[in-house]
């Protein structure tokens, strides 16, 4: 009888608690809920518009509910819209890009991994100081590099060419690389490396065998970074190519600088996602890998 | 045949010696301890000889070889570490099989080898399990398994049951025995535990801030340690020290300190042998083993037994024996009893000192007299 009076009078409050609880979680998830629609107004406008035609577009307005349909945009902006005199579209940019970012991405993770490695396994005199250096690049904004890099590019005779984009990136793109392996190769143990030697394997067969098999936490990590870094990147794109060679970033404002005839909505829509795609695509199949290799610590 | 020959060995980071000039042999086949506390310097001499360190100056030879400046993989050696370090992508038989592959040994003669290291070390069953799927003893066998799959001149142990626990390591102990028995390599055995050193040692090196305190049998170190150090170190509960003052009485020479209760003991020695020290300060060590409960009729019998008495502060019954706690003076000197004759607390116990077992130090340099 004491346990049921009890309850009795432990029950408004608890149902009070609950309710407190519950309208806490409205407002969480209410507050959440707006902010997400904000981020993704813009997409949904940019999605929606790419598929409507572009006189509805005009008489309805750009932000406005399609009431038409059509893949002309689309078709238009890869392979046929005119840029500056060539009826081209966006597909050469677009492979510009890809040319770009697959080299760079590969070969600067591949040099950070390596880097990574001697420095955290490999020390010598003076490698604390080395890496200290590194570090200064990844905080040093890319446009402090802009000038040096149009005169190496100028006597590399690499101005206006993928070729050259890819160097540029690779080796501004190095000290994120290093920096992500070094750090997560520290929590290799060096008996590992040590038992390695005593076993015979040199410095490569050490990295291949021991150190590699372990690193695809942190490789993804550095691939997805890079991948979308330089696939986004704009600036290095636009001051060193111009027209066909162009990255697709650097391409986009040239379509909105065209200036000539009425704004092409439509066509716009669908470039711009033409060129958010790969990125896109990298974090819906890679997210969840770079969230857990952020996360992902010593190796046990 | 000297198997290993360490001289006059030294290691320096910047101005900090770690080494300071450390001379040790082991013969064919010997089993040599490398004891001390943490920061002795120890593991340092282990990765000196593994060739993972660099020699300041000095010799190291690896039968007959000078290997100074020899890479690891040239030194003919095979080592445990402490964490075992497996390598956590590859399978047990992987990590085993792994050094044979980067020395290029054929795959029919790695399989051979495999077999009877697993066979040796009963690991067949594990082979194809990667070292997350292991308890820590069985990973500990695939790491001994990877240092014995190869024949090497040297093995080198690193602290190996370090990380396992109690009942564990006891057992382990009993299999490297066995196993250094059958398989009748050098081993050179790197552990701060004096216990695991005197069950598995031919020779133990005890180390202390970078020196070689004492090399010598384990019975040898045990009884006769050279210093106050070793006789420390070695033995648990450790030694007891006495400072006392040498006199003579009776026509003996003895050793005289104060007791609790105003008067002071004597205790005459065993044999004459620091008469000309007489009327100075010594320390007298005893291990507590070497005390017991007065009994006129057995220790009339052994000679060279000295008796006092003391009161009891505690007692620490553990089963097999008990531990006990008396003063003597200002001093707390822990003794070890059979169970059957052990004091009770509060008791004033009346002792016999095996002084034929005790061991007198200089108090200024602490070195054995």
């Amino acid at each position: 009888m004491a346990d049921l009076s009890l309850a009795r009078v432990a029950d408004p409050e608890a149902a009070a608690a609950g309710r407190r609880f519950l309208a806490g979680r409205i407002a969480i998830y209410g507050i959440l809920g707006v902010f997400a629609l904000i981020y993704l107004a813009p997409l949904v406008v940019v999605v929606l518009n790419s598929f409507r035609e572009q006189p509805e577009i005009a008489r309805n307005g750009l932000i406005n509910l399609p009431r038409s349909f059509t893949l002309e945009a689309w078709s238009s902006a890869w392979g046929s819209y005119c840029i500056g005199g060539t009826c081209e579209g966006m597909k050469r940019n677009f492979l510009n890009s890809l040319a770009m970012t697959i080299p760079a991405t590969i070969i600067s993770t591949l040099l950070g991994a390596l880097n990574g490695y001697v420095l955290s396994k490999w020390r010598f005199r003076g490698s604390e100081a080395l890496f200290t250096l590194m570090l200064l690049g990844v905080f040093m904004p890319g446009q402090i590099a802009l000038m040096p890099w149009a005169f190496v590019l100028g006597k590399l005779g690499l101005t206006n060419s993928t070729y050259g984009l890819v160097l540029v990136h690779v080796i501004q793109g190095i000290s994120f690389t290093t920096l992500f392996c070094r750090n997560y190769y520290v929590s290799i143990p060096d008996d590992l490396i040590k038992a390695a030697r005593i076993d015979g394997a040199g410095f490569w067969r050490i990295f291949r065998k021991i150190v590699l098999p372990l690193s695809p936490p942190i490789l993804i990590v550095t691939v997805i970074w890079q991948f979308t870094g330089i696939w986004n990147e704009y600036l290095f794109g636009v001051v060193f190519t111009s027209g066909r060679e162009q990255p697709i970033t650097a391409a986009l404002v040239a379509l909105t600088a065209g200036g000539t005839t009425a704004r092409t909505y439509d066509v716009m829509s669908a470039a711009v996602l033409i060129g958010a795609l790969p990125p896109l695509l990298v974090y819906f199949f890679g997210g969840k890998y770079f969230v857990r290799g952020l996360t992902q610590g010593a190796i046990k | 045949m000297s198997s290993l020959v360490i001289r006059s060995l030294r290691k320096n980071y910047g101005a900090h010696e770690v080494l300071k000039g450390v001379d040790l042999e082991a013969q064919e086949g010997e089993f040599i301890a490398l004891v001390g506390p943490s920061g002795c310097g120890k593991s340092t001499l282990l990765s000196m000889i593994a060739g993972l360190e660099t020699v300041t100056s000095g010799e190291i030879r690896i039968g007959g070889r000078l290997v100074n400046s020899v890479p690891p993989k040239d030194r003919d050696i095979a080592m445990v570490f402490q964490s075992y370090a497996l390598y956590p992508t590859m399978t047990a038989r992987e990590n085993i099989t792994f050094g044979m592959e980067s020395r290029g040994v054929p795959k029919a003669e790695r399989d051979a080898a495999v077999k009877r290291v697993a066979a040796l070390l009963q690991i067949e069953a594990l082979l194809g399990r990667k070292p997350g799927q292991l308890s820590g003893g069985q990973r500990q066998r695939v790491a001994m398994g990877r240092a014995l799959v190869r024949d090497p001149k040297l093995f080198l142990f690193d602290e190996p049951l370090s990380n396992l626990d109690a009942k564990l390591r006891v057992e382990m102990r009993t299999e490297i025995k066995k196993l250094h028995h059958r398989v009748g390599k050098t081993t050179i055995y790197v552990t701060h535990d004096q216990v695991e050193a005197m069950t598995l040692a031919s020779r133990i090196a005890v180390m202390h801030r970078g020196e070689l305190q004492q090399f010598a049998e384990p019975h040898v170190t045990y009884n006769r340690p050279t210093n106050m150090f070793v006789a420390g170190f070695m033995g648990s509960p450790s030694m007891n020290f006495i400072p006392a003052q040498l006199t003579r009485a009776d026509d003996r020479v003895a050793v005289t300190f104060p007791l609790a209760d105003g008067g002071s003991a004597v205790l005459p020695l065993a044999t004459d042998v620091a008469a000309e020290r007489i009327g100075r300060a010594v320390v007298l060590g005893v291990r507590p083993e070497h005390l017991s409960r007065y009994d006129a009729e057995i220790h009339a019998r052994k000679p060279g037994i000295a008796t006092l008495s003391a009161p009891v502060e505690v007692v620490e019954p553990t089963g097999a024996e008990t531990i006990a706690v008396l003063r003597f003076g200002a001093l707390e000197v822990v003794g070890r009893f059979e169970p059957d004759s052990a004091p009770r607390m509060g008791e004033r116990i009346r002792l016999g000192v095996d002084m034929t077992r005790a061991c007198l130090f200089d108090p200024e340099t602490q070195r054995l007299i």
